[in-house]
């Protein structure tokens, strides 16, 4: 199948390093500490963030740095086929497991000792990279919550299809069977937190991949820092300062 | 979480404070230098598709066996393999009984992301008919001993146990066609599985604020770390997976370097598994001669039937399958009488996945079995009608054929269905 045209667009119109249109909510859940929806074109995920609170589970309690903990779902209804699918599946647990260790590397656990932070993600609507809507959803939604942490972490994923490098994989460019290269970035530091690949793919041709992705997380980073700064000006109008 | 919790709680300040500072003069607590990998053995077991492979204080078992079921819908001519995990509590004092963990979860996914999207085993040759019958491979995975980095250990037990499992032949016979023979495993050579390269995952540790890389780590280590990266390659340098899941952030460069190590150290793991397995394959060929010993007959055909009742473990015959297996049977007692010694020369291949037309089907096209299994049974054994040598022997091998025949059949099948068996032992007196 063809996934870049002669003229260079790929299926959805777009060109092989353009992303999907982004969009950010901060304060999508009222009763939760804070909360986003963030959205890569028809991608679409909720975060919302308890805490930090009491540990719940004393026996889980952490004396010197907070515990997080996440929880990824995905809606009945977020894929095309409407399927039932069973709650700790093998692949959310797995992305839940990840997004938890990316959360903690970012967090400043260590100002937050016998506590516990929650962070719950739920896809809904699925249109691929939804591991990477997930990360900038919750790092939205720590940031809304005001948990101290030392960077934002950003991601964005990558793929190879028709010997060319294609930024931000839709659903149908996801499931093509080609490379699939997810990154996760601390943008002010520039390193690499999250990398996660599959299919194979020669070394050189990983390195650019990777680098796309990279740059796919720096122009996320830079959205969520304006969609961050607009909403604290509009908590500074609301208060009259 | 349990995992990780459990073991940084055996650990001390000063144990990990120790292995930071050493690590910074480039010594690790092991003796080892940064960048070695630990010793590696590998042992194959008595039977194909079973291997523990030691790294360090690492122990995992790997073991594959295979079973004819209904393809996937989106891939009727593709057989599958799925891989299962099992931390035992005696490895680790963190691992707990129950459902597997998210590490073990993680574990499996790895290897499993390696083997599937790099399409390293070639799953359309294990298609039987298409869209009807496919070999679905099963790789179990049981860590014995966690002495440190489990992934790249059970990656190495899933290709070695990969590469000795042979699945028996099949073909498609009979009058129309569409009958499907299974040959058991001493008449047939069985086949082995196509694996187009062998991915090998090797994973880094970083540790301490500098981030030193360590490949390899020990236990201890990764109480210590604060990150890590499994990365997948093959010998040709391809990437095949790569996994870093949080933890401490690193640079791009350090990535980079970091793979073209693994692609070094997946080279040298490649051709020691290739070595080890090929030694297997020689001695296997090796035991085989010694096959046709008659005075090992019996165990050999033990052997082959053991082989097989584990293919067909868990397989549900429906009514039909198991009068065709009641007719075989006497059948194959028939044939016992005429010099027979070879394993059990016709089993039930109909697994779950076979549809009910394609039983009626192959039904109908079983017109007289009766004398096709004696042309079978005495193309099998050439070797023992034309030897002359004491036929007091052949005999007495042939008595306890018969005897361990109906030993045997008391095993699994029987289980499935008790009342065939009171069926069967009338129709034998």
């Amino acid at each position: 199948m063809e996934y870049v045209s002669p003229e260079g667009l790929r299926l959805d119109g777009r060109r092989p390093m353009e992303m999907r249109q982004l969009r950010a909510e901060l304060g999508a859940v009222s009763r939760a500490d804070g909360s986003a929806v963030f959205e890569m074109g028809n991608t679409k995920v909720i975060a919302a963030v308890y805490g930090p609170r009491e540990v719940q589970n004393r026996s889980q309690q952490i004396n010197d740095k907070a515990l997080i903990r996440c929880e990824y779902t995905m809606a009945n209804f977020s894929t095309g086929d409407r399927m039932r699918k069973p709650k700790g599946d093998r692949r959310s647990t797995e992305i839940s497991l990840v997004i938890r260790q990316t959360m903690e590397a970012c967090i400043m656990t260590h100002l937050m000792p016998r506590s516990q932070i929650d962070i719950f993600v739920q896809v809904l609507q699925a249109d691929g990279g939804t591991r990477s809507a997930c990360i900038n959803a919750a790092t939205l939604a720590l940031a809304d919550a005001g948990i101290p942490m030392c960077d934002l972490v950003t991601s964005c994923s990558a793929g190879y299809l028709n010997s060319t490098p294609l930024l931000d994989l839709n659903y149908v460019e996801d499931s093509a069977g080609g490379p699939d290269v997810t990154v996760g970035i601390l943008p002010k530091l520039d390193k690499v937190t999250l990398l996660q690949m599959d299919a194979k793919l020669p070394m050189d041709i990983f390195e650019n991949v990777m680098q796309l992705a990279t740059e796919g997380c720096k122009a996320v980073a830079n959205y969520i820092r304006e969609v961050l700064l607009e909403n604290t000006k509009q908590l500074e109008n609301r208060r009259g300062v | 979480m349990e995992h990780k919790l459990a073991n940084s709680l055996i650990m001390t300040v000063n144990e990990k404070k120790f292995i930071e500072s050493a690590l910074l003069s480039d010594i690790r607590v092991d003796g080892r230098r940064p960048f070695d990998y630990r010793n590696l053995t590998i042992r194959f077991g008595s039977e194909d598709g079973s291997a523990e492979v030691q790294l360090g204080q690492t122990q995992v078992l790997g073991f594959v066996t295979g079973q004819l079921s209904q393809p996937y819908r989106d891939r009727p001519n593709e057989g599958s393999f799925a891989i299962y995990t099992e931390f035992s509590p005696m490895a680790d004092p963190s691992f707990e009984p129950g459902r597997p963990g998210e590490t073990a979860i993680e574990l499996g996914r790895i290897v499993d992301r390696g083997l599937r999207e790099s399409r390293a085993v070639d799953t359309e040759s294990l298609c039987v008919i298409a869209g009807k019958l496919v070999w679905s491979i099963r790789i179990d995975l049981h860590i014995i001993d966690n002495g440190g980095n489990l992934v790249d250990a059970a990656n190495i037990a899933a290709l070695a146990a990969l590469s000795t499992f042979r699945r028996p032949e099949c073909t498609l016979g009979g009058e129309d066609g569409q009958e499907l023979i299974v040959h058991p495993p001493d008449e047939r050579e069985p086949l082995s599985l196509i694996l187009h390269h062998f991915p090998v995952a090797v994973t880094f540790g970083f540790i301490g604020k500098e981030n030193t890389v360590v490949i390899d780590p020990t236990h201890y280590e990764e109480a210590v770390m604060g990150g890590s990266m499994t990365a997948t390659l093959n010998i040709n340098g391809d990437v095949c997976a790569i996994q870093k899941a949080g933890g401490d952030a690193v640079s791009q460069t350090v990535i980079m370097q970091c793979l073209r190590i693994a692609s070094v150290k997946a080279g040298d793991i490649t051709s020691k598994i290739k070595d080890a397995v090929e030694s297997y394959n020689t001695q296997r060929s090796l035991r085989k001669i010694k096959r046709h010993n008659p005075d090992q007959q019996g165990s050999s055909s033990d052997v082959a039937k053991r082989h097989m009742e584990r293919l067909t473990v868990g397989s549900d015959q429906s009514g039909i399958a198991s009068q065709f297996n009641e007719h075989d049977k006497t059948n194959k007692r028939n044939s016992t009488l005429k010099g027979f010694s070879g394993g059990p020369a016709s089993w039930d291949p109909y697994s779950k996945g076979v549809d009910g037309d394609a039983l009626r089907i192959s039904l109908a096209s079983r017109v007289a079995p009766v004398d096709k299994q004696k042309e079978e049974s005495s193309q099998v054994n050439p070797e023992t009608k034309s030897n002359p040598k004491s036929s007091e022997t052949n005999s007495i091998a042939l008595t306890r054929e018969v005897g361990l025949e109906k030993k045997q059949s008391k095993t699994l099948k029987d289980a499935v269905k008790p009342k065939h068996k009171r069926r069967n032992k009338s129709n034998a007196s």
